[in-house]
Order: C-alpha cells, then structure tokens, then sequence
C-alpha cells in the first residue's frame, strides 16, 4: 500500500522533473538552432564577406551592401522613434495632468506594440512610398521601422523614468529649477541607462525585421551603394529571405545564405545583449 | 522599509551635489530675468511634450485610415461576404476571385495548433523559473528566453525551411516538408518567450501569504503550486497567452517561409497553408498600386489589424482588471 503522502510526493517529484526536462528542451532547441547555422556557415565567413560587394549574379563575394544597408535602416529609424519616444515617455511620467489621457495613450502605445510587422509593411508603403512619394527607398524603410519601434522605446524609457526616485525631482524644484530643467538635468540623466536599453532593443528589432522593409526600403540586388536617403538599398534580412527561396542558384548559395544569417543573428545578438547587460546593471544600481 | 529610505535620501543628496546645485541654482539666483522666460519656455514645451506624447495615437490613426482608405475600395467590386467567405483565392488571373476564407482557414488552424505547441511549453518554463530555479539559474536563463525572442524571424524561417522542412518529409514520408505542422512548430517557439516571461511575471507576483497558508494546511509545493499558485496567477497567464497568440497571427517571415504558400483550406496538419500574413507579403511586389489586388491585400490588413487590435484590448483589459495590490 502506497500512503496518500508519498503518492503526493511522487507526483511532486514527476511534475518537477517534467519541468525541468520541459524548459532545457526549450533551450536546447535554441542552442541546436544557433549552432547548426554556425557550424553550416562559419566556412562563408571571412574579411571579404563581409566588405565586398556581390559578384556573378550573387553566387559569390561579399554581402557589404546588405551590411551597409541594414545600418542604414537601423540609424535612419532610431532617428525617427527616439527624440519621439523619450519624449512621449517623458510626457507621460512627468506631465500626463489628467490620469485618464495619461490610460488613453499607455492604450495606444500597447495596441500599437501588438500591430503585426507586415501591417506597418502595408502602412509604410501606402504612407510614405506611395502617398507621399517617398519611393522604396532608406527614407521610407526608416519610417517605417521609426514607428514599428515606437512602443518599445516609450515602455522602456518610461519604466526608467519612473524608477527616478520622486524626491529628485521635487528637490531640483524646490531649489528653483523649472519642471524642464528638472527633466533635462536631473530625471533623463538619471535614467538613461534604462534608456539606452529601450533603444539597443530596438536597433536589434530595425535590422532583423523582415516584412516592413521588404515594402518600403529593400531592394534584391542594388549594383552601386546607395547615395542618398532616396535610394532604394539591399538589407541583410531581405538577402536572406531572397536568397534563400528566390533565385536560380537557392542550392549553389546555400553557403552564403547560412553566413548572411550568422552576421545577422551576431549583429541583433550583440544588440540585445548590450541592451540586457545596461538594464541590468541599471536594476542592480537601483536595488543598491 | 526605513533603512532603504534612508539610503535613498543619501545617495540622493550626493547626486544633487553634482547636478543642481552646480548647474541650475547659481543661472536662476544670477540672471533673475531668466527665470520668466524659463516659465515661458516650461510651457511652450509642455504643449511640445504633449503633441508629441500623442505620437502613438496619432500613428494609430494613420494605420486605421490608410488601411482603410486603401482596402475599402475593394468592396466596390466585391461583397464584403463574398471575401470573408469565399474559398476561391486567385487574384492574378483574367476572371480574379478574392475569396480569403482559406487563408483564414490557414491563420487560425496555424495559430491554433502553435499556441497548442507554445503554451505547455511556456507555462513549464514559467513555472520553473518563478518557483523551482535558483536564483542563479533563474537569472541566467530569463535573458537566455529573452533572446529567442530577439532572433529575427527570417532567420528562424530559414532554419525552417533548410533544416526542419527535409527532416519532416523524410520522416512522415511527405510530399513536403513546407506545411502547416513545421510552421506551427516554429511558430510555437517564437511564440515561448512572449508568454512564457509574462506568465512568470505573474506567477512570482502571487503574494507569499497565499503559499504560506497552503503549506501550513499541509500541501506540498506541487499541490500549492497547482491548486493555489497558478490559479491566482491566472489572469496574468490569459494575459500572456492573449499576448502570445496576436504575435503568432501577425507574424509574418516564417509563415512566408514554411508554410507551404497554398491558398486551400486544410484537411491534415501536413497540408501547405497559405496564412493573411504570409499572402500580404508574397503578393505585394506582384500587385499594381490601385488596383483591385493591391486594394484586396489592404483589405487583408485590415483583418489582421482588427483581430490583433481586438486581443490587445482584451490583453489589456485582462492585465488591469486582475492584479494583486501589495501582498
């Protein structure tokens, strides 16, 4: 006979086991995933990879203009979603008078999060390349990964502007300081670690992102580098997805496809994990 | 409680040192005509502040109206029942039909069977890490969930394509392996990180009181957990799985990729599908600005607009109605 206690602990001890086997199969499909593309491309890689231009219809040399381009993107984006981020983020922790506006637009900011990237593809190309005349070009494609990247930067500064303790800002007022000088010296600077977390996600999310920049900015193979915001350009993940379902070489390329991937998973990697170790450095300083 | 106050009040002063009382104390005691134009200019961008903290609105707005000025155009030529519910999907040839029912047809049996796949998943980790895991662990593996979903969409699409799609056909004997099983299986790992953070938010958020009661009743920590812990977690978790399910249906590269691209309804999980996202982004290039295809593509958009629009307002009613205060 088996008590009513060590059947409960048996159960215990399989559902935890479970678990555990649950969450490391998880990881370990992440490690396989980031390994296989390592192993099948790291022989691509090399110097001339990644800073020379594509030759014989792109069944050879470098992928310098995808590089190029995607930089392109990423600065012209963090341009745009930014100085309007912070600042919203700002407004709503410092100004925000009526608690209700203050709601309406944390709403907007959630819903606009939730919007599909292939919606803002739509947007971008019926706004800025069609209405507006844009063309497929830097300009458009920025925009666009501008307003995509929005809601990331507004949560993340905000979470940091809040955790700005209130008698900071209160001591710089009652020394005579105006509610903008308060904000401009005393609560951004204290939280730009924060900030600066909110903005490397987001350059991680404008270079990877596919479907936006597929409409507005990217082009399959540009001949010349771009030389104005006008142009049209080639960006990594764009080269990837081409490169690998389009095309007559999709087999002969595979080398290529496999080490465009590598440089793009190391470029959002190293992103994301400068964003990561500023915010948690940020949260440890707080704690102190 | 006092101490850390106390600590605040300290590090707060030695940081004033540097910044106010260096800077702005000496400009306004100094230049006394400063201090109106200073109020005036503290107004001035108080309005910039808040026209510009209006951002998301507006841009929200822009997307309903473009979208909707761009795809109503279509239900000119076409019944608004005819596209939802027609199941004939040829919008290049000469007599076009624009019937998305399979591509609807292919969006929720894709999302249905990801969120299938990610939510057990998801719920272990969360688990996991909120009530198993040290604290080492637990604070090396929450960047490690974190940056699965940092890793561009194409990429896991083209892992799909090379690596999973031939193992799959080989293995059931497929006539592909670019079908709806491998895109949901891909899906459902993107999909882990969403719900799998939030849900652990609110797990580690149920106050300890609630735990302490169970096991001074004699429960175990499984029995709390299940009977005591999750469910007092669970709106969190609807929250997270809401939030999870409207990034499955948007998400566009990997279906693109995968899926198998046929604009059929599905019988078996191992058809080719062809989901709204993964047709908006394959026949974009193809479709002539202003015409009828280019307006149904629009249209499209605007059904994955209002379905995601529709589970954030759940997620968020969901997330702000069930929360515990204090602890």
């Amino acid at each position: 006979m088996i008590s009513r206690q060590m059947k409960s602990d048996i159960i215990e001890k399989a559902m935890f086991a479970l678990f555990r086997i649950m969450s490391f199969f998880v990881l370990s499909f992440l490690a396989f995933i980031v390994i296989y593309i390592i192993s099948k491309g790291y022989s691509a890689l090399s110097w001339e990879f990644i800073s020379e231009m594509p030759r014989n219809e792109m069944t050879q040399g470098g992928i310098f203009p995808a590089i190029l381009g995607t930089f392109y993107l990423m600065v012209g984006s963090a341009v745009v979603s930014i100085p309007i981020g912070i600042i919203t983020a700002v407004y709503l922790t410092e100004y925000a008078a009526a608690p209700k506006l203050g709601k309406i637009i944390r709403l907007g900011v959630n819903n606009l999060a939730g919007v599909p990237s292939v919606v803002f593809g739509l947007f971008g190309l019926s706004l800025f390349v069609v209405f507006l005349d844009f063309g497929t070009s830097i300009l458009a494609g920025s925009l666009t990964l501008g307003v995509l990247n929005l809601p990331m930067i507004i949560r993340s500064s905000e979470e940091a502007l809040m955790t700005v303790p209130r008698t900071y800002r209160e001591a710089s007022l009652s020394l005579g300081a105006t509610r903008l000088q308060t904000i401009f010296r005393i609560v951004i600077p204290n939280a730009l670690p924060g900030i600066l977390t909110g903005v490397m996600l987001s350059l991680g999310r404008a270079a990877g992102e596919t479907a936006p920049v597929m409409f507005t900015a990217a082009t399959y193979y540009a001949p010349e580098l771009p030389h104005s915001i006008f142009s049209e350009v080639m960006a990594l993940p764009y080269h990837i997805y081409v490169m690998a379902t389009a095309g007559t070489y999709i087999q002969e390329t595979r080398n290529i496809q496999y080490g465009t991937a590598i440089v793009l998973i190391v470029l959002v990697l190293l992103l994301n994990s400068a964003g990561l170790v500023l915010r948690y450095r940020f949260r440890k300083r707080l704690k102190r | 409680m006092y101490n850390k106050n106390l600590q605040n009040v300290t590090h707060m002063s030695s940081g004033l040192n540097n910044n106010i009382i260096s800077q702005s104390l000496p400009e306004s005691r100094i230049h006394m005509g400063d201090s109106r134009k200073s109020i005036i200019a503290d107004k001035i961008f108080e309005k910039l502040f808040f026209i510009l903290g209006l951002s998301c609105i507006m841009v929200l707005l822009l997307i309903t109206i473009f979208l909707f000025s761009e795809g109503v155009p279509l239900f000119k030529n076409v019944p608004v029942a005819n596209f939802l519910f027609g199941t004939q999907w040829y919008p290049t040839s000469d007599n076009p039909r624009f019937g998305i029912l399979p591509l609807i047809a292919a969006s929720v049996s894709v999302t249905l069977l990801a969120s299938a796949i990610a939510v057990p998943f998801s719920l272990a980790i969360a688990v996991y890490l909120a009530e198993l895991a040290s604290l080492r662990i637990r604070e090396t593996l929450k960047p490690v969930i974190e940056v699965i979903a940092s890793i561009p969409s194409v990429v896991i699409g083209f892992f799909g394509m090379v690596v999973l799609a031939p193992f799959l056909q080989k293995q059931f004997n497929l006539d592909t392996g670019l079908n709806l099983f491998n895109a949901s299986l891909m899906l459902a790992f993107m999909a882990i990180p969403t719900i799998a953070s939030i849900s652990e938010d609110a797990v580690s958020s149920v106050p300890v009181s609630l735990k302490e009661a169970s096991y001074a009743l004699g429960a175990n920590r499984w029995q709390t957990i299940f009977h005591i812990t999750v469910p007092a977690a669970l709106s969190g978790i609807w929250t997270a799985i809401i939030l999870g399910i409207s990034r499955v249906i948007g998400e566009t590269m990997v279906v693109l990729m995968i899926a198998g691209g046929a604009a059929v309804i599905p019988t078996s999980i191992f058809d080719p599908v062809r989901p709204l996202t993964a047709d908006i982004a394959a026949e974009m290039a193809e479709a002539p600005v202003g015409g009828s295809h280019y307006h149904a593509l629009f249209a499209i958009g605007i059904i994955l607009f209002l379905i995601t629009f529709i589970f954030n307002l759940i997620a968020d009613y969901l997330s702000n109605r069930y929360r515990f205060k204090g602890g």
